[in-house]
């Protein structure tokens, strides 16, 4: 199944609502990118809250999405970020750094606007 | 056993059978939202490494009893080119198959006990426990 990737003015919103295999997980990161380039879009929202865990693979997909996007000159904020999830990322030995991250989607929006404004 | 299941690690849906299966023992155990996903994140990482670098192997998921104590145990066995230097392979950062390198060393911060086994040519045996507090 895919995950269904929505447009809102130049950003792309995307909400992951299961657990992601890794076909899943590849087959988004090059949704996400095809529809970046689509669109042209300027930034775009990943939330997360309904993501219960993420592994070692979860986590080096995200961020390599991340890096893509960037390199097509769209910023992505991770929004909804569970305790557990923040708590095994770190103890697993993840930081991924560098990625803008919001406690909800309403404030990923409103970073996603500033960083876009600037 | 009936306080042991396991899944077969053939494909990489198998991954996500066995963390599948973790998670529903982690649940019926009684652990915490938080360990339970401590337990998933383990059973996904070493279930992914035998399917990396061994091709096939199996994850098994046990409910352990010790002075009254519950516990959860993953062994996971393969018969792969086993681990050459395991210091290094327990070191952070260090994977040779262009991964985060977080995988074993990671899974010993997430678990209670961690045992490794490995021998050049034979294979790999790792055992990690998880008990609730």
């Amino acid at each position: 199944m895919r995950i269904p990737i929505l447009k809102l003015y130049d950003c792309l919103l995307v909400s992951i609502q299961w657990e992601l295999d890794d076909q899943t997980a590849l087959q988004f990161q090059e949704d996400l990118l095809h529809k970046i380039h689509e669109i042209g879009a300027s930034g775009v929202v990943i939330d997360i809250t309904s993501i219960d865990f993420i592994d070692s693979f979860i986590a080096k997909v995200l961020g390599d999405v991340i890096s893509m996007s960037k390199l097509m000159g769209a910023k992505v904020v991770i929004t909804g970020i569970q305790p557990a999830v923040a708590i095994t990322l770190i103890e697993l030995g993840i930081s991924l750094n560098d990625v803008m991250t919001s406690l909800d989607l309403e404030k990923g929006l409103e970073k996603l606007q500033q960083e876009l404004g600037e | 056993m009936e306080n042991q299941s396991c899944v077969n690690i053939q494909t990489e849906w198998d991954i996500v059978a066995a963390r599948q299966l973790g998670r529903n023992v982690a649940k019926e155990l009684g652990f915490g939202i938080v360990d339970q996903a401590r337990i998933t994140t383990a059973i996904s990482e070493l279930a992914r490494n035998i399917f990396i670098y061994a091709n096939k192997g199996r994850v098994c998921i046990e409910k352990i009893y010790d002075k009254g104590h519950a516990g959860l145990r993953i062994v996971a066995i393969d018969n792969g080119p086993g681990i050459n230097d395991i210091r290094l392979a327990m070191e952070d950062g260090y994977s040779t198959s262009g991964g985060l390198g977080a995988g074993l060393p990671g899974v010993k911060r997430l678990m209670d006990e961690f045992d490794i086994v490995s021998s050049k040519g034979k294979g790999t045996e790792i055992v990690a426990t998880k008990w609730i507090r």
